[in-house]
């Protein structure tokens, strides 16, 4: 492969009902910056159906061009019409990097489309470098011993990553910005497109984005109960804080997905975050430890959580929140 | 109807711990355990199996030891195991995972192919998506619950960060399942006694057919350039005290943050 020809670093758009996600933004933000590394551009693929009017959103955010698949095959992402159209630009313009965002779509896109171009995917990835010699460094949290592992794809390219959302940071909008949009077609096989989407339905329980949060209360094994967890929505209010969880609470039925801080969660970094009860499964750290600070409660002196956090309390969450609470009330 | 469930036999990786001096794992006396994803993937085949009637066959790549989760899966009620083990696919990235998979795949009859949406050891979620891309089946992940209408159709519930999604789609196809869309069963104690009874099929790089380029260390895109850890943070303070002056020291601190008055 000579990997001379692939230049330019591509970030995949992702829209859901014509609405730009956040990890768009933050992807391309990212982008730029890599691009300035490898003096390359940077190329926003927006794939959708009436999505053209999005266009300069992307270019304000750093896009130095837009390729823009206006189609009705891609007006809801289906995982064959999306990789068809995505395949097919990247053979006919070999860029050097795809991004994509780490997202359920991003999730089921990607590998597809590493396989069909037969190039290497690394998943989830919470740092982006470029190395000496111009390859894409990818760093993610592992699990072979060492926490962290940083991935190249030497001979393939393209270099393709996906990356969690809120872990790349989004950049200002400049609506100054100039940059090109070109409108591509795509040759669509429609003889594959095999799965049908019958309907899709937003629920209530998806409304909140704790990633968004400023404050965050996490409950853990050590909070124990749905009982416990309205304890912690009740001190959540009263400091104005979201509620969050990890993963074990979410598997016992207690709390919803959406608020699962972690590896398969969410990645959260807000001003202060309370691990309570929470022992600290690498998994969860891996959503949480960027945070700006970090208080811990638990039981157990020795439990990972306290190598992460900047508070500690060796102590007993059910008898330390009710205090608090209590405490704060007063105090108003 | 023939299912094949893909599955893999990770560390308990809720049970790791890190080393406070190093910050590295402490894998040591962590248990073995069946995939989480993979085990509701199998859980979905049995209910299929008892109530439409299915042929299920399991299979998973790794070293010896993996034997253990396919005896665990014969002890649940599949028909066949299948460990797919061989020097040549050690080292294997997702995509080479995926080829070597997809090759033992190609030698047996499917309808339907279960994986879990991902490993707890890797959270990648790749090797699902990439093994129906490799044998031209239609795909589809996040699966929270399916319907099967006896003939060739599935009707499909598939989580989306938003809610959910039903989609429809014909034999053949790949599902990639959450644990969340089932309680798998417990292995019955007849069960257990006869899964070490069962023929456990070992197959070698010979059985599967392709090339050795595309399998293992040789055969994957994506190389660990280096792996670190991010050393122990500057440990914070920790205190050990009554609960009353506990909650006093987290309100002075929630006062210097600006959280809330003082």
């Amino acid at each position: 492969m000579d990997k001379s020809q692939y230049k330019n670093i591509y970030v995949f758009v992702e829209q859901r009902e014509g609405v730009i996600q956040n990890v768009a933004l933050e992807l391309l933000n990212k982008a730029c910056e890599l691009a300035d590394k490898l003096n390359e551009e940077v190329y926003a693929v927006l794939l959708g159906y009436n999505i053209k009017d999005k266009a300069p959103l992307l270019i304000a955010h750093g896009a130095g061009t837009v390729l823009c698949v206006d189609s009705s095959e891609l007006e809801q992402y289906n995982t064959e019409p999306y990789t068809q159209a995505i395949t097919q630009i990247l053979n006919d313009r070999k860029p050097s990097v795809v991004l994509i965002g780490a997202t359920t779509i991003g999730r089921d896109l990607g590998p597809r489309l590493s396989a069909r171009m037969r190039t290497g995917l690394t998943a989830d990835c919470t740092g982006l470098d470029i190395s000496r010699e111009s390859a894409l460094l990818m760093t993610r949290p592992a699990f072979g011993g060492n926490l962290m592992a940083t991935i190249i794809c030497k001979e393939h390219r393209p270099q393709i990553s996906t990356v969690r959302p809120g872990v790349m940071l989004k950049g200002k909008e400049d609506p100054s910005r100039k940059g090109a949009v070109e409108n591509v077609t795509i040759n669509f096989d429609k003889s594959k497109f095999k799965v049908r989407i019958l309907k899709t339905v937003k629920e209530e329980k998806n409304l909140i984005d704790i990633t968004k949060a400023r404050i965050l209360v996490s409950g853990g094994r050590g909070v124990g109960s749905s009982e416990g967890f309205k304890m912690l929505d009740k001190f959540a209010k009263t400091i104005g804080a979201e509620v969050s969880s990890s993963r074990a609470m979410v598997d016992a039925g207690v709390i919803t997905y959406d608020r699962q801080v972690g590896q398969t969660g969410k990645t959260v970094r807000p001003d202060v975050y309370f691990a309570l009860g929470i022992s600290g499964a690498i998994q969860h750290l891996a959503g949480m430890e960027e945070s700006d600070y970090i208080i811990a409660i638990n039981k157990d002196k020795y439990a990972p959580i306290f190598q992460v956090a900047d508070l500690g309390i060796v102590g007993n969450v059910n008898q330390i929140i009710p205090l608090l609470i209590e405490k704060l009330k007063k105090g108003k | 109807m023939n299912i094949v469930v893909c599955i893999k036999q990770v560390p308990d990786t809720t049970e790791i711990r890190l080393n406070p001096e190093t910050g590295t794992m402490i894998r040591e006396g962590v248990p073995s355990i069946m995939n989480p994803d993979d085990k509701s993937g199998l859980e979905a085949a049995l209910q299929l199996k008892y109530k439409y009637g299915a042929h299920i066959t399991v299979i998973t790549m790794g070293p010896a030891q993996a034997d253990k989760v396919l005896r665990e899966a014969y002890a649940m009620g599949v028909d066949r195991a299948i460990l797919l083990t061989d020097r040549k696919f050690a080292g294997a990235d997702t995509l080479a995972t995926s080829n070597a998979l997809a090759g033992a795949l190609r030698m047996l009859d499917f309808d339907l192919i279960i994986t879990g949406r991902q490993a707890i050891d890797g959270d990648t979620a790749q090797v699902g998506p990439q093994i129906a891309e490799h044998l031209d089946l239609p795909q589809v992940s996040y699966v929270e619950g399916l319907q099967y209408d006896g003939q060739k159709l599935f009707t499909i519930k598939k989580s989306t960060e938003e809610g959910y999604q039903i989609v429809e789609v014909e034999a053949p196809c790949l599902i990639t399942i959450l644990s969340s869309a089932n309680s798998p069963r417990y292995m019955s104690v007849n069960g257990i006694v006869n899964a070490y009874k069962r023929e456990v099929e070992i197959w070698r790089f010979e059985n599967i057919n392709i090339d050795e380029h595309k399998l293992g260390l040789k055969g994957s895109p994506t190389r660990v350039f280096k792996s670190f850890t991010k050393g122990a943070k500057i440990a914070g303070q920790l205190y050990e005290v009554e609960a009353v002056e506990a909650a006093d020291i987290i309100i002075e601190k929630l006062k210097e943050k600006f959280i809330i008055n003082g």
